[in-house]
């Protein structure tokens, strides 16, 4: 089933993420996939994800639809112009891949290259504005395709964003440009994330909450102090201090966040980080476990 | 005014490599204000470079000079630079452009040119301008997307933006600037604009060589 169809079909979508590799040995990713293929609706294939050099995304995307996969083709503005962005994703179109999630991209400097030039020739409002055109059967210049992509494109949103009003400003002019769906950046306080939710339940969008799986309360606090726009709370991080089993701790608070997000949204983007065997427990102590239709 | 600064000083050493009498060349208008190419800088420069000669048993002999534009031919062509076998110019790349074009003698840079900035304060400039030929100004509240935003970013902050600041820790966000500022003068509606992609070939309506934009790059 296509990631639209199930959206389309009312049930609480799940999606999650795997990683090209850096190199050409793809045996690791396909590995991955399988493991969580059994308990997502799609699975999300970063782009040079922290600007840190990898396989290209497009490849990997070819290889795990070859092996049956529902893909969401990552596309990132940082590393190639307009030309090779539209050129790819005719590509990614020629190969069956319509899920893309349109992103601006980390910077250079926070990746392992950081001499190189930032392209950002467009940005994440203006890639949807392409994707749309590309839809319609033409590119930037106006010039008509021969055959056309239908893509299915999302976006990202930070909910916990400080100050929030420009990104919400920002979430706005996303589905203007033809966001279908929104992937938000890591959630762990339900009250905000509802707060967000009554915001972006005024557009006629899909939102997947993002889980990114604690496993320690190091991590935890890592990621108060380095990653912008995710705050976990205190009582979380003092649950996983206390806790002798801070995995599987990490595994409960990713579910009960799931169990109390469900009626808010539409699904689950579950960044598992280097931690994938952890998904498949995620979505079953939140009760979501079932065999997903072909 | 363009910001410069001064290159490492064993960078212009093994550029001067071989030269005999070389002209060190200040610039009294942007590298002069930016405490890297006036009078002062022109003396210190020849001293730390004749120490740094000698250290290492090199001999070139250094002749100072400023000029008050070296981007105008006509200060160049009033400059006299008889018996010089290099220029060593301490002025932004369009000085030592210039100063190629007109003397036919081999010039260096002694300066990086960083860009078109505003001072903040004694010695310190802000990037304000990224002359990229078709000014967003208006709209942005006079804070340019195109320089402050590290993305370039024409609508809106990116998700890296923690507590204002931008993710890569070295400025405010020019997004959240914007936006407070649009707010301020009740202008917050025009946030919601959807800014299209630049025109990259926006320099190219004018004669590249005769310019104002500089054409295409």
């Amino acid at each position: 089933m296509s990631l639209a169809a199930a959206f389309d079909s009312g049930r609480f979508v799940v999606t999650s993420e795997v990683g090209p590799p850096k190199g050409t040995d793809v045996a690791a990713m396909l590995e991955t996939a399988e493991v969580l293929a059994p308990h997502v609706d799609a699975l999300n294939v970063t782009d040079n994800q922290a600007a840190v050099m990898r396989l290209s995304t497009l490849a990997a995307c070819v290889h795990l639809t070859q092996a049956g996969h529902e893909t969401v083709y990552q596309v990132t503005c940082r590393d190639r112009n307009r030309l090779a962005l539209q050129s790819d994703l005719l590509g990614a179109a020629s190969f069956g891949i319509t899920n893309v999630l349109a992103l601006t991209g980390d910077h250079v400097r926070v990746g392992d290259h950081r001499e190189a030039k930032a392209v950002f020739d467009l940005e994440s409002v203006q890639l949807l504005r392409v994707i749309q055109t590309l839809n319609a059967g033409t590119d930037m210049a106006g010039k008509e395709l021969h055959g056309t992509p239908e893509f299915y494109a999302g976006a990202v949103v930070t909910p916990d964003s400080a100050p929030l009003a420009p990104q919400l400003a920002k979430f706005e002019k996303k589905v203007a440009a033809g966001a279908r769906y929104f992937q938000t950046q890591a959630v762990y306080d339900l009250a905000s994330f509802e707060s967000f939710m009554r915001f972006a339940r005024r557009f006629e969008v899909k939102v997947l909450a993002g889980i990114v799986v604690l496993r320690s309360a190091r991590m935890a606090s890592f990621m108060n102090a380095n990653i912008p726009g995710i705050t976990v709370p205190e009582g979380i991080v003092a649950e996983l201090t206390a806790s002798e089993d801070a995995a599987s701790t990490g595994v409960q608070i990713a579910a009960r966040f799931i169990r109390g997000a469900r009626e808010m949204c539409d699904g689950i983007h579950i960044m598992a980080i280097g931690a994938e065997h952890l998904a498949p427990r995620v979505i079953g102590e939140a009760g979501l476990t079932r065999e997903v239709p072909a | 005014m363009v910001v410069v600064t001064a290159k490492q000083l064993d960078e212009i050493v093994h550029m001067l490599a071989g030269r005999r009498r070389v002209l060190l060349l200040g610039c009294n208008t942007c590298a002069a204000v930016a405490l890297a190419g006036g009078d002062r800088e022109v003396e210190t420069m020849i001293q730390a470079l004749q120490l740094a000669i000698s250290r290492r048993g090199m001999t070139v002999e250094f002749v100072g000079g400023v000029l008050q534009r070296q981007c105008e031919p006509e200060y160049v062509e009033a400059m006299d630079a008889e018996d010089i076998d290099a220029i060593l110019s301490l002025g932004c790349g369009a000085g030592v452009a210039m100063l190629a074009a007109q003397t036919g003698i081999p010039v260096y840079p002694a300066l990086d040119t960083l860009f078109i900035g505003a001072a903040q304060g004694l010695g310190s400039w802000r990037a304000e301008c990224s002359a990229c030929g078709s000014c967003v100004l208006g709209e942005t509240a006079g804070i340019c997307p195109v320089t402050r935003c590290a993305k370039g970013i024409l609508n809106g902050p990116c998700g890296g933006v923690n507590d204002g600041e931008c993710e890569l820790g070295d400025r405010p966000c020019a997004w959240v600037e914007i936006h407070e500022r649009l707010e301020s003068q009740g202008r917050g509606a025009s946030f919601a604009h959807e800014n299209p992609p630049k025109d990259d070939s926006a320099g190219e309506m004018y004669q590249w060589d005769l310019s104002a934009k500089g054409g295409s790059r």
